[in-house]
């Protein structure tokens, strides 16, 4: 039975890494979807507070001369990071639609991973502790009642009262 | 009516202060047994009837803006500024709300609605209502002295002193002397209008959903620190506010969901959430919201997670103070802050005399909140409801932080930054995720504790359900990586199908097993079965119901990761393409009437070589404002919306730019509201009782439908 289980078990990973491995296997190809991906992480710098691949303001004065810009980089070869450090230099930090992974500006991208795993962990610490405290009282509460019940177990208690002439802890 | 209604905001004032007064008094001599010339019954008496004519003194200021509104009455600033001749009827009602003084009247006034209704079912617990009340008309008395001092709504334009009650000028004066006329300025013909993004049907309700929202949590909160202030025994007080709480979570999604659909088709951008600080202001404290809904039941059936829920409601109360803090008081920027001012201030101020008096009452009561229970096992429904609680505050603070951390970053390196929505689908969506996954896994576990074989017993058809929804994703052309890259957006919808069919699989076994007992035990057939079983417990196939709208929401969020764009200036007769659609222009035309001048382009579409449907994209240029407003045009379907948006035109060509945009599974997402508010109705109708001929044998069906729940 245990053998069954195993080789379901093993199985069953199996097949889940081969998905894995088939879903990162296939892929698509679009041409314009750098330009769209990148102008989703920039932003308009007119104070519409709009993406930059989202703005939609007519006669807009930025967003416009943006673009031309964005789209010459990407056709000049330029890197993601290097557009974006490009953008930054021009137009300051907020052209960039997330903070800048580095410097203090890390800290806005680690705090929410670091509260998720401290709670996470926090919890299941706390549950497996409640549950640790309760199985002990449980263990206890069952010795006391076998001690009760099993004639040997109260014949050793009656002993160990008579040779310490004490209660033996009971 | 500006005196009428600066009258009855004072008056308002000074019920409200006599309320908390009287009240406070009055339970300081309930609780010392003092014995005084008034009884401290008839006090209490007087202190909620000073309640009740606050209501009715609010709501004469109410009404006496909305008639201003309609009477063009435009020496009131607020008038004058938010309304003219021009705006339709609906519009001039939505006025009440559209600014920053009339909001917070609306504010106040179903506060007072709220307390009013509270008062009026005092005779349910006599005391514990005391004390909740005296909690509401502290609540109240802030937000009356900001009407009255800080954002009164019934200010005159400048140089309009005349006969008129200035309450703010002579408090601590003599009550009630006119002020001298200085000098009297000619009354504008008409006002500046609405904001263009306001004229939309929807927003005559989506704020007043959202404010019953936030102002309805005060309820519950009222009721939580009244228990804990005279250690009411037992969980009745969870009993009493649960409609209280369903009913103002109900109307908080439902306003929330409003402002989506509402940016989705007024905006024009193409999306309907884009992590604005507003957007994020009523989103924490829904995430509060629903985790305190779900932990008060673990307070409710196990007396557990005291302390917790009472933390949980405070957050909720602060959230929703702290939003409207943050977006207007200017700390942060936002695209559709319409009502900004210095009342921030005033707003802080608050908020840190009620975290210093709640801390003072939890301190000192602690004791009163130790858990009856704790949780027995990891794998449990119990410990389920916890990691639920987790992952909800976990995403309300990524929401908190992602809009407090400009701030932050301003202060600590001094230069600012923007976190908009890359940080946010990097961060909280994977969290979503995970929470998708709880809402699919946590009604399979059973209460206590579970052995490896029930576990195994209940996951296997949702497990299947996943892997098939995963694969049938990968078969209708969902990627996880382009052009060798990995795909965040196709790999979380992937993950969202498969949560979302294991999920529904789960909760829909709940209902089968359910009706087949049932079925069995009164010879009906499946359907009736389950209709009869939800109605014998409402509460809990409601909330599966309501879990059901969640996962069709996921699925249509999870749409928006195949979401595509067309640009293109359109000629006469001119075609573009998108998805399965041919967009061919028949004309483009200009419209005028009293409150806009509009252009719009007529747009024939083509599908499969037929023409299907024509479209109006319009953008609309208000007389009054000179505002620009896009009205967008959407062709929604179960599988995608055609979203169209006028642009405007080429200055050199002179003809239209028309930006076309298929936006997947949208409609998915308003349907899920749909369902979680018959969900949420059901939870709160009353479960029906077995007729006393059929209880033997329903009672057997139910013990076997509990049995199979707890396994």
């Amino acid at each position: 039975m245990s053998r069954f289980m195993h080789s379901s078990w093993s199985r069953c990973l199996q097949a889940t890494m081969l998905a894995v491995v088939v879903c990162f296997s296939l892929g698509a190809t679009d041409a314009g979807s750098r330009f769209v991906d990148l102008g989703h992480r920039l932003m308009c710098t007119c104070g519409c507070s709009q993406l930059l691949g989202e703005c939609n303001h007519v006669g807009c004065p930025e967003s416009g001369r943006e673009r031309k810009e964005l789209s010459d980089a990407i056709a000049a070869g330029k890197s993601d990071q290097q557009i974006f450090d490009w953008f930054a230099t021009k137009y300051g930090t907020t052209v960039l639609a997330a903070p800048p992974n580095s410097g203090f500006n890390r800290l806005a991208w680690i705090a929410p991973f670091v509260v998720l795993a401290a709670a996470l962990v926090g919890t299941t610490f706390l549950v497996l502790r409640w549950s640790g405290i309760k199985l002990i009282k449980a263990q206890a509460a069952a010795a006391t009642e076998s001690a009760l019940t099993d004639p040997a177990e109260r014949e050793r208690i009656e002993r160990i009262r008579r040779e310490t002439d004490a209660d033996g802890g009971f | 009516m500006a005196t009428f209604g600066s009258f009855s905001l004072l008056i308002a004032l000074m019920l409200a202060f006599y309320n908390l007064f009287a009240g406070a008094v009055s339970l300081r001599l309930f609780a010392t047994g003092q014995a005084t010339r008034i009884s401290p019954q008839r006090l209490a008496s007087s202190a909620r009837r000073a309640g009740i004519a606050g209501f009715l003194a609010i709501s004469c200021a109410a009404f006496a803006l909305v008639w201003s509104a309609f009477t063009n009455d435009f020496s009131i600033a607020y008038i004058l500024q938010h309304s003219n001749r021009a705006l339709p009827g609906a519009y001039k009602f939505a006025a009440l709300w559209s600014g920053q003084e009339g909001s917070l009247l609306l504010w106040g006034w179903l506060l007072a609605a709220f307390s009013f209704v509270l008062r009026l079912r005092h005779k349910t617990d006599v005391r514990l209502y005391a004390y909740a009340g005296t909690i509401m008309a502290g609540i109240q008395l802030f937000f009356l002295l900001v009407l009255n001092f800080a954002a009164r709504p019934f200010a005159l334009i400048e140089g309009y002193l005349t006969y008129i009650f200035e309450p703010h000028l002579i408090l601590g004066t003599i009550i009630s002397i006119p002020h001298a006329v200085t000098n009297l300025a000619v009354v504008p013909d008409d006002g500046n209008g609405l904001n263009p993004l306001l004229q939309y049907p929807e927003m005559v309700i989506h704020p007043p959903m959202l404010y019953l929202g936030y102002v309805g949590f005060a309820i519950p909160f009222a009721f939580a620190l009244a228990a804990l202030m005279m250690r009411y025994p037992g969980e009745k007080w969870i009993k009493i506010t649960r409609t209280w709480t369903l009913v103002t979570w109900l109307f908080l999604t439902c306003g929330v969901f409003l402002g989506m659909h509402w940016a989705y088709a007024v905006l024009g951008w193409g999306g309907y959430w884009g992590w604005d600080p507003v957007e994020n202001a009523s989103f924490m404290p829904w995430l509060t919201g629903t985790a305190f809904l779900h932990s008060v039941m673990m307070q409710e059936k196990k007396g557990m997670m005291k302390s917790w829920n009472i933390w949980l409601i405070f957050s909720t109360f602060m959230l929703t103070l702290l939003g409207t803090l943050l977006t207007r008081a200017g700390l942060v920027s936002s695209v559709h802050a319409f009502a900004q001012s210095s009342i921030g201030a005033w707003f802080t101020g608050f908020m840190i005399v009620v975290a210093a008096f709640f801390l003072f009452v939890y301190i000192l009561n602690r004791s009163h909140l130790k858990p009856e229970h704790t949780v027995d096992s990891l794998v449990s429904r119990e410990s389920s409801f916890l990691f639920n609680n987790l992952i909800l505050l976990t995403a309300c603070f990524v929401v908190l932080w992602g809009t407090l951390f400009p701030i932050l970053s301003e202060f600590v390196s001094g230069s600012k930054v923007t976190v908009g929505a890359p940080f946010y689908n990097r961060v909280a969506i994977p969290i979503g995720i995970f929470l998708l996954f709880l809402v699919g896994i946590c009604p399979l576990l059973p209460w206590r504790s579970t052995s490896l074989k029930a576990i195994r017993r209940n996951f296997v058809l949702p497990m299947v359900a996943m892997w098939l929804a995963i694969g049938v994703g990968l078969l209708c052309g969902v990627r996880i990586s382009e052009d060798g890259k990995f795909s965040e957006g196709g790999f979380y919808a992937l993950l969202a199908f498969g949560f979302a069919a294991c999920a529904v699989t789960a909760v829909l076994s709940e209902f089968v097993r359910g009706a087949m007992v049932i079925a069995r035990q009164t010879k009906k057939n499946l359907a009736e079965a389950c209709v009869l079983l939800v109605r014998r417990n409402t509460r809990r196939y409601g909330g599966f119901i309501v879990h059901i709208g969640v996962v069709v929401v996921f699925i249509g969020l999870a749409g928006s990761a195949f979401t595509k764009t067309n640009e293109q200036e359109l000629a006469l007769h001119g075609t573009m393409t998108i998805g399965p659609y041919r967009l061919e222009c028949a004309g483009f035309t200009q419209d005028a009437n009293d409150n806009y001048q509009s252009e719009y382009a007529k747009l024939n579409v083509w599908q499969n070589g037929q023409m299907q449907f024509q479209m109006y994209p319009e953008k609309r240029v208000y007389l009054v404002s000179q505002q620009p407003q896009t009205m967008v045009a959407i062709h929604s379907t179960l599988g995608w919306d055609l979203y169209v948006v006028y642009e405007g035109t080429n200055p050199d060509t002179g003809q239209p730019i028309i930006k076309a945009i298929m936006n997947p599974l949208v409609s998915w997402i308003w349907a899920g509201l749909g369902v979680m508010v018959l969900g949420t109705l059901i939870a709160l109708t009353p479960s029906a009782k077995p007729n006393a001929g059929r209880t033997a044998g329903l009672a057997a069906g139910t013990e076997k439908i509990t049995e199979g729940a707890n396994q």
